[in-house]
């Protein structure tokens, strides 16, 4: 008896988290006078939305734009960060525990203090719509670094002992021998990096005027907000849905690690 | 290379970035603050005046109050709903992993579409709530529209991105309590509330803590949601930290004082967590 409360109150929990986003795919896919009629089912298929949308705004490119953005960023995080966390978890140097306090240090510093000045860095170097603009100052992250130098101390060092008699560099090592094995923090970094950045939109805001350099969470941010999108509603849905996508299905085949990659950063604080 | 350079190089993107992209922001920052600046017109000293103004500026303390009440309806409403769920996750339940999943879906997808979707549900005339409450016979409420209600609305939308992800923390948390304690509770003859307040909130202290911690930097940093919402709006009832100083900065090129409101927000976010953690550490 008390089995069926728990699922009426779990199901009705996930119907409130699911709803909104399934009403947004239908209603995308809706002729013009169901859209708003909040039902899950459209009598039958329409895509004029989609069709208005690329019509109305680059959003092709803006999807080109945050891929390009994304998936330099991550890249950049991924390498530096292990180079980094190799450094901090299998060198000896002087001043390498300053800097890992250093790196524990600018976590806690909140970015509102950093946002003015860096904007000012950008226009001084010319980045203004560009991607490098968007892409440099997130190519090193302290959180990536701590995830990378945690992971690689469990490496045994008789691997990379090993690699070393072989005449193996440390580069080497560091992507030869150990990105095979720590292929779990490459994949939470990897997931963590690429949905931050692909959702990031206050910094696109910032540095980017030019319509054409513009990622998708700004340029859907500015159409909503703009009044371009007048009362069309579906069209706003379809740019929503064309935005959250990309994630959502990396988010159905990839489900576990998502979940275990955020709850990583929420338990390491 | 030599041996000895060898981790400086390895380290070094790091220090070029925090040198670039941190330190002298830092310090820039805190230099901006006693000057005028539209980034053309040559930087002009002011002293204080930034301060000054800051302290005389309504529209700052809105910003405040407005994170403050942000907070106050955020951090409990996502405790308890967490909590709810992750107790309802943890018993012996089918389909776990789907619920699970179902929960932790506005987490991963952005904050703009999101907003997109809450706009369209707190609408006035065609919202999913004033239809609910005009067929139980009830007035239309202005989610968006009413200055009282709007801060409140904009919190518990931001509750139904986050929570999953709590959800999943606390689960983690209630996983760690031995299964012994509870027989042995029960054993004891110890009611539910006791079993709750003396075995399972103790165990996940840690996890409030980080929520509240977490929602704190959260409410400070929120932007997105009144921006595409609001605009700050009505009568700036919505107008949070971020908001203002992107206002402030990037609509009247005002680099000086967004600097001093960027500087100041930094300032309380830090005081907040650090008294946070003192007051959980003179718990335990």
């Amino acid at each position: 008896m008390k089995r069926i409360f728990y699922y009426i109150f779990l199901f009705v929990g996930a119907i409130t988290f699911l709803y909104p986003f399934i009403w947004m795919i239908s209603a995308s896919i809706a002729p013009e006078n169901e859209i708003g009629n909040l039902i899950l089912f459209p009598s039958h298929l329409n895509f004029n939305s989609y069709k208005l949308m690329f019509e109305k705004i680059p959003i092709a490119r803006a999807f080109l734009n945050s891929m390009i953005v994304s998936s330099s960023i991550t890249i950049g995080v991924l390498v530096f960060g292990s180079m980094v966390g190799y450094a901090l978890s299998r060198l000896e140097f002087w001043g390498r525990d300053a800097i890992f306090y250093l790196i524990i240090f600018t976590m806690t510093l909140p970015f509102q203090i950093t946002l003015i000045p860096q904007y000012i860095l950008i226009v001084k170097f010319g980045w203004v719509d560009s991607y490098f603009g968007l892409i440099v100052p997130y190519l090193m992250n302290a959180l990536s670094i701590i995830m990378f130098r945690q992971y690689f101390k469990s490496i045994p060092q008789d691997l990379i002992d090993a690699a070393r008699i072989d005449g193996c560099g440390e580069m080497r090592i560091i992507f030869r021998i150990l990105w095979p094995n720590s292929i779990p923090a490459i994949i939470t970094v990897g997931i963590l990096t690429f949905m931050a950045s692909w959702n990031e939109v206050l910094w696109a805001l910032i540095v980017i005027r030019d319509e054409s350099m513009m990622t998708m969470p700004q340029l859907v941010t500015l159409f909503a907000v703009g009044g371009r999108a007048e009362s069309q509603l579906g069209v706003k849905l379809a740019a929503a849905t064309i935005l959250a996508l990309p994630i959502i299905i990396a988010y159905l085949f990839f489900q576990k690690y998502f979940i275990q990659s955020m709850a990583s950063t929420g338990l390491k604080e | 290379m030599k041996k000895k350079y060898l981790p400086y190089f390895l380290v070094s993107p790091y220090l070029i970035h925090f040198a670039i992209f941190v330190a002298f922001p830092v310090g820039f920052s805190i230099y901006l603050t006693f000057n005028n600046w539209n980034i053309i017109a040559p930087m002009e000293f002011v002293g204080l005046a930034n301060y000054k103004r800051l302290f005389s500026d309504a529209t700052f303390w809105k910003s405040l109050l407005n994170t403050v009440i942000f907070l106050v309806i955020h951090i409990p409403l996502q405790i308890v709903i967490a909590l709810f769920l992750a107790e309802l996750l943890n018993q012996k339940i089918k389909f776990r992993g789907f619920f699970r999943a179902a929960f932790f879906l506005p987490v991963i997808v952005s904050g703009v579409v999101v907003t997109i979707l809450w706009q369209q549900l707190y609408g006035f005339d065609t919202g999913l709530f004033n239809r609910l409450l005009v067929k139980v016979g009830l007035g239309k409420i202005g989610w968006l529209t009413d200055p009282n209600i709007a801060m409140p609305a904009i919190a518990v939308m931001a509750t139904w991105k986050n929570v999953g992800l709590y959800v999943i923390l606390f689960l983690v948390g209630l996983q760690t309590v031995p299964p012994q304690y509870y027989e042995a509770a029960d054993l004891e003859g110890a009611t539910h509330f006791q079993k709750f307040f003396k075995i399972t909130l103790p165990v996940i202290n840690p996890t409030i803590f980080m929520v509240v911690v977490l929602s704190t930097i959260g409410g400070f940093s929120l932007f997105i949601e009144p921006y595409v919402m609001t605009g700050g709006g009505p009568l700036n009832s919505t107008i949070s930290a971020v908001l203002y100083i992107y206002k402030q900065g990037f609509f009247y090129y005002h680099m000086g004082y967004a600097a001093t409101l960027g500087f100041f927000f930094a300032m309380i976010i830090l005081a907040v967590v650090v008294i946070q953690k003192r007051l959980v550490e003179k718990d335990r």
